[in-house]
């Protein structure tokens, strides 16, 4: 690496909209430098969609990057129209966990199975942030939020692993307390052909953290950093022992045919027998 | 076979609309199965590889019209088709493409609703749905093919309007057009207009204002475009707050279709200057207005009327006109009363609105049923 | 030969109703007359009554629905009573009389032909009786070449199955 990591270089000059402490400055970081490291200068080999919610804001409009910020949940059906038409860019999507397996979900699941060749980084801070802290897809069992007064009576889905089952090139889970980890998981998923899927476990200090008792961002972290577990590990544990713990790591790495290699096949064989 | 070839073909009304897109330059569709527009989605499935386009079958209807966007900035001309049930789900992603100037076609081919209803059987019961279906402050263009020749003839215009006033265009078709086969003559390729969106020159920066209509980037081409639902000046920056920039866009998105409503505006008139009884029709139902007028016209009452090709925006001039010369006007619809109250309203008292409406069982209103109306004059 | 013929095509959903009248539309289209094919059907794909309705005319077809046909083919029972009120009093009634044991009261002028037993007889399928009732009608009302019906049968049905399906169709033009 000859030229020094400047965040500024690839970002709008114009104020960013998150809370203090938010795990999002650590993701936005992270994905920077990890595109930094693979020698990209800019982001002009890039595409990004995002939906709705304070991590669809990473790319839109701060990147000084082609993005696109759909309706919520609705990021990867756009990306999929862009990824067919130019299967020459890297097309990330950004995303909390509401918007990716909450109302976006059933699109999440089919482009996994159908291995359309996107990159789909999901920052989970395990509630809705931005509308003001209700339960979430992903919140933990028990966890009192807005919406659940009386504790979230709701089992959390386990995203990296379904990713896994639909059918994800690349699955792999960590914290924004693995800020190093997580860079080269971000280097070799941008490496890597197929459905590709991030999830990062975030700190949302404001409407998370300080309602389920965490005195301070730090506070946080350390739980992040002391809850999580490396996968081997987890898949030991019994059951109980594992319930409040984060597992971290990759959990697939394949190679499968992905869509667009098979949808180009297609159309050429299709305009040869139609000469 | 490549694009189709100049010629006299018996297709069906869907066969007809997927053959006009593709001629029109389309290259993307995304869609989700929907008696009575099926056969658009597998008409293009096995069309467009042909051609060096894409179609594909997505896992919903938000889904499918969320492709086609990401595929309009990808630079495609792209289409979805649907009925009335996926159009509902459509809306969210209608309002997105207005919102962001993303040319795109939606076909809405109806069958008899409300929710599942008849889904076999025709209907023209979204024609409120088309013009205001999505949230917010937004106009539409709404094209309404009356045979098949026009699904394949004004499927090319509803292109050329997406791409020229870079919104989102619908064509509102229905079971009967949509499932019938006629003769449809296809002339001469290059005889026929097609019109791509302009493009931004290279030092070109702000693609969602200064202008009544902007260039529009593709992805990928270095233009670091920022699109986005949201509130946004002419730069595609976030504006969530300032009242002023929100009434600028959204003044701005609704009047580059309100000041060219005469040129949007196609249809068809007879004798509107002298008549008594006027009619107004529009889809599968003005199939009965030739019948009924010269049947009319055999019993000395002087008929006039006005086919619709566009639905929205709605051409007020020429219903002012209409209502100026007619004492009545008779608004036909499969539905229970949507254009009769636009025709209503526009008329403003000058001539006496008579509807006459039919829903379920697909069955069209008979030339006979219009002519009684014609001959009575009564509600 | 009159100006414009409605022809009503009748019987139950798999009986290929829909694909007789798009072949007689489309022949008729390739004569250079003018033709609006039109269909009807539940929300079943199989086992309920369907029907296709075929205007020809050599003007401009303005209302495609019939509302009195000219001819009517009928090819089961339940097809034939529910159909032949819409039958012109000096129209046309094609009964596949294979399948229609109890002709309905009609003043119009019948004609009787077993379909069904011929194509399970003579190629082994019940399915091809609608190219039978199709080569029958057309012999009667003569207003489409022999050369256009069979290119539009060339163009319609899948390659493997045209010799059979043009068999089919002269077989019914000689009973």
């Amino acid at each position: 690496m000859t030229e020094t990591f400047s965040i500024r270089k690839y970002l709008r000059d114009l104020k960013l909209p998150f809370c203090p402490g938010c795990g999002i400055f650590t993701v936005m970081n992270t994905f920077l430098r990890a595109v930094h490291e693979l020698g990209h200068k800019d982001l002009s080999k890039f595409v990004f969609c995002s939906g709705i919610g304070c991590s669809s804001w990473i790319p839109s409009p701060y990147f000084i990057a082609d993005s696109i910020h759909t309706p919520h949940g609705r990021s990867i059906p756009v990306a999929t129209g862009i990824k067919l038409l130019r299967p020459d860019l890297n097309t990330v999507v950004f995303g909390g966990d509401g918007d990716i397996v909450g109302i976006g979900l059933s699109h999440f699941i089919h482009a996994a199975r159908r291995n359309l060749d996107v990159l789909v980084i999901m920052v989970n801070n395990m509630v809705y942030g931005m509308t003001g802290g209700q339960v979430a897809p992903t919140t933990p069992f028990g966890t009192r939020t807005t919406t659940t007064p009386y504790g979230s009576f709701e089992q959390p889905l386990d995203v990296a692993r379904l990713a896994v089952t639909a059918g994800a090139c690349y699955s792999a889970r960590w914290t924004t307390a693995h800020p190093d980890e997580l860079k080269d998981s971000i280097k070799t998923a941008i490496k890597t052909q197929g459905f590709r899927f991030i999830e990062v476990v975030s700190q949302c200090p404001t409407a998370y953290g300080r309602r389920v008792g965490f005195k301070d961002v730090g506070e946080m972290l350390k739980w992040l950093k002391q809850d999580s577990v490396p996968i081997q590990q987890a898949e030991q544990m019994s059951e109980e022992e594992s319930a409040n713990k984060i597992a971290v790591g990759v959990f697939v790495q394949r190679k499968r045919l992905t869509l667009t290699e098979t949808i180009y096949k297609i159309i050429e064989e299709a305009q040869r027998s139609a000469k | 076979m490549k694009t189709v070839k100049q010629g006299t073909y018996f297709w069906q009304g869907n066969e007809a609309c997927a053959e006009g897109a593709i001629t029109a330059g389309c290259r993307f569709f995304a869609g989700y199965p929907i008696t009575p527009a099926s056969e658009i989605a597998e008409h293009m499935a096995k069309r467009l590889p042909q051609v060096g386009g894409i179609a594909t079958q997505m896992e919903d209807e938000m889904a499918s019209i969320g492709a086609v966007v990401g595929a309009s900035w990808a630079g495609a001309k792209a289409m979805t088709a649907t009925s009335g049930p996926g159009f509902s789900l459509m809306q969210e992603f209608i309002g997105y493409a207005f919102m962001t100037e993303t040319p795109c076609v939606i076909v809405d081919v109806q069958r008899a609703g409300p929710s599942t209803g008849q889904a076999t059987k025709s209907g023209q019961g979204d024609v409120m749905q088309s013009r205001w279906g999505t949230h917010g402050d937004y106009s539409a263009i709404v094209i309404s093919p009356n045979s098949v020749q026009e699904m394949f003839t004004l499927t090319i215009r509803a292109f050329n309007l997406a791409e020229k006033y870079r919104t989102p265009v619908i064509v509102l078709a229905d079971g009967t057009i949509a499932h019938m086969r006629e003769q449809t003559i296809v002339p001469p390729i290059e005889s026929i207009e097609t019109i791509n969106r302009r493009k931004p020159k290279t030092e070109e920066k702000a693609f969602f204002g200064l202008e009544e209509i902007p260039p529009m980037p593709t992805v990928g081409e270095g233009f670091n475009v920022a699109v986005t639902g949201s509130t946004h000046n002419e730069h595609g920056i976030r504006f969530t707050a300032d009242p002023t920039v929100h009434r600028r866009l959204v003044g701005r998105l609704n009047n580059k279709i309100k000041n060219h409503v005469d040129e949007i505006a196609d249809f068809e008139s007879y004798n509107i200057d002298e008549c008594q009884i006027g009619i107004v029709s529009y889809g599968c139902t003005s199939r009965a207005i030739h019948e009924a007028v010269e049947n009319a016209e055999k019993r000395g009452i002087k008929t006039g009327y006005i086919r619709l090709k566009t639905l929205w925006p709605f051409p007020e001039s020429i219903i002012k006109k209409l209502a100026e010369s007619a004492e009545k006007i008779i608004v036909p619809e499969m539905n229970l009363r949507q254009m009769f109250y636009e025709v209503e309203r526009t008329a403003n008292g000058l001539a006496k609105i008579i509807p006459l409406n039919k829903i379920g069982g697909g069955e069209l209103i008979t030339p006979e049923e219009l002519l009684v109306k014609v001959e009575d004059g009564e509600e | 030969m009159p100006n414009k013929v409605e022809i009503r095509i009748s019987g139950l959903g798999g009986q290929g109703v829909v694909l007789a009248g798009q072949i007689l539309g489309r022949a008729a289209v390739y004569d250079g007359k003018n033709a609006a094919q039109t269909q009807s059907y539940g929300a079943e794909a199989r086992g309920t009554t369907a029907k296709s309705e075929v205007i020809i005319s050599d003007g401009e077809i303005s209302f495609p629905a019939i509302r009195k046909c000219d001819a009517l083919i009928v090819m089961n029972q339940e097809a034939a009573e529910k159909n032949v009120k819409d039958l012109k009093e000096d129209g046309m009634l094609l009964i596949d009389s294979s399948n229609v044991k109890k002709i309905p009261k009609t003043s119009a002028k019948i004609f009787k032909i077993p379909a069904t037993e011929t194509a399970e007889i003579s190629f082994g399928q019940k399915v091809y009786a609608n190219m039978i009732m199709l080569g029958a009608l057309t012999k009667i009302i003569n207003i489409i070449s022999e050369e256009s019906m069979e290119k539009a049968i060339r163009d319609t049905v899948p390659g493997k199955s045209v010799a059979v399906n043009i068999q089919a169709y002269k077989r019914g033009k000689s009973l």
